[in-house]
């Protein structure tokens, strides 16, 4: 096939071609980068938390009046939720993973140290506490009853012991010994014992760098008159065991709140949205510009097959097959769409850098663009079959007829 | 004339009229998407109080660890610590001035038919009535006598209001919180507060106050913020230790009505932590900052990353759909090269031809811009579905209502220009030729 023809007859009507290639261009900048920011925040939605998501749930008790006793309420609370049917763990805590909110303390392996190790956010939980997350210990051992500490909120944390994050115990110990070492919570005296490792717990702040560091402390602490319980229940039976929750905890003291029960399916979906929403409005500009400019093209390609009808019908009378014609014009939206292409992959970039020095995004890796020629050039081709196979259906009758 | 190049115009969309549909839905979904996100952006950004933004300011100090900053970039932490915002307040420097934090309390109604509830509200002086200013249906704020006398009063939001006396006037009265009363002075109206500027570090988005009392009160009771804490080392035992600490839980606020004022208050926060580092306090070089809210909301990216990044999108996608329109556009006009250059051999001046093009890719543009406007709309409608937290910023308003018009027709015109003016360049001669 020759392709000075074509590129001659393009010369004509250089604006046209200059702006679907300039479509062609922008599109597969905005695709390209759009689609990295996506698949970005799939991967941050899809981190598991290193908990059992599906069975678990928490709630808050907020009792009045300086006569309540939040301390003997947290153990005929965690009694009554223990002997209820369905429910396999709970425990007393502070905070779960994705929350948003919780407690932050850094972990140092020297007295005074200036600049802590690592940080972590802590969970205080009872016995049941890792089985209640859902977490697994890979190494060492769970908590003791005897050494569930009756804690004062505003006291300085001070546990004999604690169970961390495996990605937590590297972090403290990177030749992997971190079991059974001594670690300073916040710079002063005593140490605590890393009498456990678990595999995976995130910290409450999906945003945080450090969000695989997590530690579980061993104790009892309400805030004020202030608790909060996770309750685990057998699998398949948590909305039916919430049901019995909210119900028998109003009813066995009436002088508190007990706040909303939430699942942390609930939490995660929450913590997300604001990535879920991202996602969305991204995917549907994404769509719609491949419409906007797949239809652009079919309107483009359309004018002029309705231009050329009389040289058409000419080269059919000269002699060309119709299945030359079909290649004229998908050769010639290659041409104009490989143009935008070239001068789209230098656009790609250049939004792409904009990104990265004003919102601290990552370069885009460079397998995105051939991925976008590709699809390009398959929306392209696909968008001028249609007017293209119209061209070819003209008649070569046509070269004789005059306006 | 207008009327009969309006008539051509009309007549020459409905011979296409899949074409003219993929124009005008081009231009509204483009004018769609830039304005949805433009909209957002707009209202999270746009000042709360703009009467007064200028005069009142954020107050930070800089009490972090010598060994590391707060930040990484070095600005100074978001609140501050009690000792400092008590010692701020008794100064009394500022014109006007209110320290403040966080605070949720179960709220026992006395209609047994009104569940107990927990309530957020908002521990502060009464100065921050009258900085920033909220509404009130009943009553008034509580004084500088009962900040002073450690009074237990209260003031509503209208919402806990109807929730508790059905909307009545229920100053005098008395609430119940965990367990104590406090008698209501007042009662807010509706505070239409697109973003809660004052408590940034609390979410800019979350929901507004219900409750109102006096700081001094909260700390007789020994309150702690149900907010961000943040401490750099431990706070020691106990709520006094915890008062002494550097912990900082605190907002504070002040109002300096003039930029000779705002100076002063300057040099006298810096004279502050220099007494403060003789007592071995503020172990970090002088670190004092002074934004006024829309430099404090700038600051604190109340405009989220994500919505800056989806309004350069929508604008960019806005472009690519004028491209298209120029490019279809173009070709129409191409196509009637001939009936030009028959009106032009006829006597139309090259000015005609121009008006009579440019009509037709008004009546585009405007019907784009129409249909952009709906779209918008429903646009708006599926933000405040996805991002629940921004229902006060994802509604039209007059002015960005207006602006969308003149976008939408300022798009056309430019999409019509370049084809118009290619159309009326052609010649005569050339076309007449068989």
């Amino acid at each position: 096939m020759e392709i000075r023809p074509i590129i001659s007859a393009l010369m004509r009507s250089k604006a046209s071609m200059v702006l679907i290639g300039l479509q062609v261009a922008l599109t597969l900048a905005i695709v390209c980068n759009a689609l990295f920011i996506i698949s970005k925040r799939f991967e941050l939605m899809h981190r598991p938390s290193g908990m059992n998501e599906t069975d678990t749930f928490w709630f808050g008790s907020n009792g009045f009046g300086q006569g309540y006793d939040a301390r003997a309420v947290q153990q005929t609370d965690l009694a009554l939720l223990r002997q209820l049917p369905g429910v396999v763990a709970a425990t007393t805590t502070n905070s779960v993973p994705m929350s948003g909110g919780g407690w932050g303390e850094g972990l140092s392996l020297q007295p005074k140290q200036k600049k802590s190790t690592a940080n972590t956010t802590v969970y205080i939980v009872d016995a049941q506490g890792v089985d209640t997350y859902g977490t697994h210990i890979i190494s060492g051992r769970n908590f003791k009853p005897e050494e569930i500490a009756s804690m004062k909120f505003g006291d300085r944390l001070t546990p004999p012991s604690i169970i961390v994050s495996k990605a937590l115990a590297d972090k403290m110990f990177p030749d992997g010994d971190a079991l059974g070492k001594a670690v300073y919570l916040n710079e002063d005296p005593p140490t605590t014992t890393i009498v456990g490792i678990v595999d995976r717990l995130q910290e409450p702040w999906v945003e945080n760098d450090d969000v695989e560091n997590a530690t579980l402390l061993p104790g009892y602490m309400p805030y004020g008159n202030s608790s909060r319980y996770l309750v685990r229940t057998e699998p398949g039976r948590r909305d039916e065991v919430m049901k019995q929750v909210e119900q028998k905890m109003s009813e066995a003291n009436h002088s508190r709140i007990i706040g909303k029960l939430r699942t942390i399916e609930q939490v995660r979906a929450e913590a997300y949205a604001g990535d879920r929403a991202m996602m969305i409005i991204l995917s549907a500009v994404i769509f719609c510009l491949l419409t906007i400019t797949a239809l652009g093209i079919v309107g483009m390609a359309s004018f002029w097959v309705a231009q050329r009808t009389k040289q058409i019908g000419t080269r059919r009378a000269l002699g060309a097959t119709k299945y030359d014609i079909l290649r004229y014009f998908l050769t010639e939206n290659f041409l104009i769409t490989s143009g935008g292409l070239l001068l789209g992959a230098v656009l790609t970039y250049a939004f792409s850098f904009w990104l990265m020095t004003h919102y601290q995004a990552k370069l885009l890796p460079w397998h995105y663009v051939p991925v976008g020629f590709l699809c390009l050039w398959a929306l392209g081709q696909i968008a001028v079959l249609g007017p293209a196979t119209r061209a070819s259906r003209v008649s070569p009758a046509v070269a004789t007829r005059s306006v | 004339m207008f009327a009969y190049y309006l008539e051509l115009g009309l007549r020459s969309l409905r011979r296409n009229p899949i074409l003219t549909a993929l124009m005008v839905v081009g231009i509204a979904l483009g004018i769609a998407a830039s304005m949805t996100t433009l909209t957002v952006m707009h209202l999270m950004g746009s000042d709360p109080i703009p009467w007064k933004s200028d005069k009142l300011h954020y107050v930070q100090l800089d009490n972090w660890s010598p060994d590391n900053p707060y930040n990484d970039d070095g600005s100074p932490p978001d609140q501050i610590t009690y000792r400092d915002a008590v010692a701020l307040m008794a100064a009394g420097k500022a014109d006007k001035q209110a320290a403040m934090y966080k605070l949720a309390l179960p709220i026992q109604p006395e209609n047994p038919e009104v569940k107990p509830f927990q309530a957020l509200g908002r521990v502060t002086y009464s100065d921050f009535f009258a900085m920033l200013e909220p509404p009130f249906q009943y009553g008034a704020p509580w004084d500088h006598g009962q900040d002073a006398q450690h009074a237990r009063v209260v003031v509503l939001s209208k919402e806990t209001n109807e929730k508790l006396f059905g909307g009545q006037n229920s100053v005098g009265k008395t609430v119940r919180m965990n367990s104590i009363d406090y008698s209501i002075v007042g009662v807010l109206a509706e505070w239409k507060l697109r973003s809660r500027y004052y408590d940034l570090t609390n979410g800019a988005f979350a929901d507004p106050d219900e409750f109102f009392m006096p700081y001094t009160t909260a700390i007789d009771l020994k309150q702690r913020s149900t907010g961000n804490n943040s401490c750099w080392k431990n706070s020691g035992d106990g709520w006094d230790a915890y008062l002494d600490s550097d912990c900082i839980w605190q907002q504070m606020w002040v109002q300096l009505d003039s930029p000779a004022r705002q100076e002063e208050y300057r040099s006298f926060l810096d004279n502050y932590v220099s007494e403060q580092k003789k007592l071995g306090r503020f172990p970090r070089p002088l670190n004092n900052r002074l934004l006024n809210v829309n430099e404090w909301m700038r600051d604190q990216h109340v405009v989220s990353r994500d919505v800056e990044v989806q309004t350069g999108l929508g604008f960019a996608f806005l472009i690519v759909c004028l491209v298209n329109t120029i490019g279809l556009l173009l070709a129409k006009f191409t196509r009637k090269s001939g009936e030009i250059g028959l009106r032009r051999a006829l006597g139309a001046s090259r000015r005609d031809v121009f008006t009579q093009f440019l009509i037709e890719s008004g009546v585009v543009g405007i019907s784009g811009g129409i249909l952009g406007l709906l779209l918008t709309g429903l646009g708006l409608i599926a933000v405040r579905a996805l991002y629940e937290q921004y229902k006060t910023v994802a509604h039209l308003d007059w002015s960005m209502v207006a602006m969308t018009i003149v976008l939408a027709i300022a798009s056309a015109v430019l999409a019509g220009l370049y084809p118009t003016w290619r159309a009326c360049r052609v010649q005569p001669a050339a076309q007449l030729k068989i």
